[in-house]
């Protein structure tokens, strides 16, 4: 059982995924370098590498990164505080379940960044405005998926809770929410990559904060090369926290 | 031994630990009113193993939640000693049929459950949580979660979870039935054992004739839908009784009686699903 749980082949699916990305990033180097694709609209993968170096000394890309995650991970405080109570409500009270739902569906699906100057008056060109505008973009999955979660509750578990007459806040604390969490994490994962994207683009649009107003600067210096491997970074930001609320996931699998 | 019981008791008769007079219940489906439990009496004694057979579909599991509390809008009346049952009752602790251990919770948690609820202290807790995991023979997997166990194993943690509250009264819906043979005959011998230990009430929903004669004092046969009382069969085998009572001549003439009332029953319910599909 050991010997299989450290076999090789586990690291098959990772390791042929990261092949793929670096044969995907070789035809691009391959492209621009023969001249296919146009050198000052995308930079060679080989510059935006090389850049890094730079964006960490020059630009404090660290410091950038260190806001955009403060004001991440005030929205995702803020979105667990707001999002699962209110998807807990309306799974409680039917009638404004069926009142709301296709609402918070739609608003998931909406444009939400567009929204920015409304905010933008209220709370003026400061880190207010980011974190609001990324936690109303990660509300509707986060109360989607608890809606989803507390609803798919086995039956069986809520006649245990039943038969030891479970008041409704026991049945709701000891059984259904513990056993909605995984639901309720995916939600939780999809909201904070919403708030994420958000929080970049609202910072990149009123130019103010962490890497979002970094992305900016660099585009308009048109500093090709910067820009792209900013963008990376952020990508492989948005994987950290993927990665960092599964561990958390199971950690509080492990205390419910 | 128990006698044969058909009808109702009156509700002082302190001889019956439980008491079912009278109940039925109706569903109304898209095909019309089907009647599940028709016009059921029986009582149960106290420290006796009871069980309801019948074949699938006739309505035992009704019966269960009806005797549980789960389905209070039934007729007639359920009374645990001189009280009528209106919801789950502390004296009758259940077990369920689908998998129902909590998954996020270790083997002694789930145990302690109900003991947390009671909010007894942590300590007493632990230590008869412990003793229970032990009477079901799980010591050594107190730590262990739900998903590192096998199906025997859960159930066997669902039963010590019950029992952890010192019901009065067990209420098993098929607990064994998706266990292989094998497992349900060794988890028969461990009820066995710990209904004697404990002189523990139990009533047990099955539709296994095995299983049924293998543990029980009585047996109640249900007919198929609408599900009524056909028979009730006393199983004079003797106690303390293990899983090698099934090669005994004695048990294979119980079972062959009980299957007798059954196979109309079961072959009414074949041809029935035959002709809904």
């Amino acid at each position: 059982m050991r010997a299989a749980a450290i076999s090789p082949a586990r690291f098959l699916p990772a390791l042929f995924g990261l092949f793929c990305l670096f044969c995907a990033v070789a035809v691009v180097e391959g492209l621009l370098r023969a001249g296919l694709l146009n050198r000052f609209i995308v930079p060679l993968p080989t510059e935006v590498a090389g850049s890094f170096g730079r964006l960490f000394g020059e630009e404090h890309l660290l410091a950038r990164f260190l806001t955009t995650v403060q004001e991440t991970f005030y929205a995702m405080a803020i979105l667990a505080l707001i999002g699962v109570p209110v998807g807990t409500l309306l799974y409680q009270v039917p009638v404004l379940r069926k009142a709301t739902e296709t609402w918070i569906s739609a608003l998931a699906s909406a444009p939400i960044v567009l929204m920015y100057p409304l905010f933008l008056v209220i709370f003026g060109r400061s880190a207010a405005t980011i974190i609001v505008m990324g936690v109303i973009a990660g509300l509707p999955p986060l109360i989607l998926k608890t809606i989803e979660g507390l609803s798919g509750t086995r039956q069986s578990l809520i006649n245990v809770g039943r038969s030891f007459r479970l008041t409704r806040a026991q049945m709701l604390t000891k059984i259904m929410l513990p056993a909605a969490l995984p639901t309720i994490f995916v939600g939780l994962r999809l909201g904070l990559i919403f708030a994420l994207i958000n929080i970049v683009g609202v910072e990149f649009l009123i130019n103010f904060g962490g890497l979002g107003q970094l992305i900016n600067d660099l585009a308009e210096r048109y500093d090709m090369p910067g820009m792209y491997a900013t963008i990376v970074f952020v990508i492989l930001v948005s994987v950290l926290f993927f990665f960092v609320t599964e561990r958390l996931e199971r950690w509080l699998r492990r205390m419910a | 031994m128990s006698q044969a019981s058909g009808s109702g008791t009156p509700m002082s008769d302190r001889k019956h630990v439980l008491s079912a007079d009278n109940v039925s219940k109706k569903f109304d489906t898209a095909e019309g009113p089907v009647v599940a439990v028709d016009n059921i009496s029986f009582d149960v004694r106290p420290g006796e193993f009871l069980s309801v057979i019948g074949p699938s579909g006739c309505g035992k599991s009704t019966l269960f939640n009806i005797i549980g509390g789960l389905t209070p809008d039934h007729d007639g009346t359920v009374t645990v000693g001189n009280e009528v049952v209106r919801g789950p009752h502390p004296s009758i602790g259940m077990v369920f049929q689908e998998e129902s251990t909590f998954p996020w919770r270790t083997v002694i948690d789930n145990v302690c459950f109900p003991l947390e609820i009671a909010h007894v202290p942590k300590a007493e807790r632990l230590d008869k949580a412990r003793h229970f995991i032990n009477l079901v023979g799980l010591n050594g997997f107190e730590n262990r979660h739900p998903s590192e166990l096998s199906g025997g194993m859960r159930q066997r943690v669902a039963i010590a979870r019950t029992l952890v509250s010192q019901p009065k009264i067990l209420l098993m819906d098929e607990p064994f039935a998706a266990l292989d043979e094998q497992t349900r005959l060794l988890l028969g011998d461990k009820v066995l054992q710990i209904q004697q230990e404990l002189k523990q009430t139990t009533l047990l929903i099955t539709h296994n004739i095995t299983e049924a004669v293998q543990l029980s004092d009585r047996i109640l046969v249900m007919t198929y839908r609408p599900g009524k009382l056909k028979r009730m069969v006393d199983i004079d085998l003797p106690r303390p009784r293990t899983s090698d009572v099934v090669s005994s001549p004695a048990f294979g003439a119980y079972v062959a009686r009980i299957w007798g009332d059954l196979r109309e029953e079961a072959s009414r319910g074949m041809q029935d699903s035959e002709r809904a599909r």
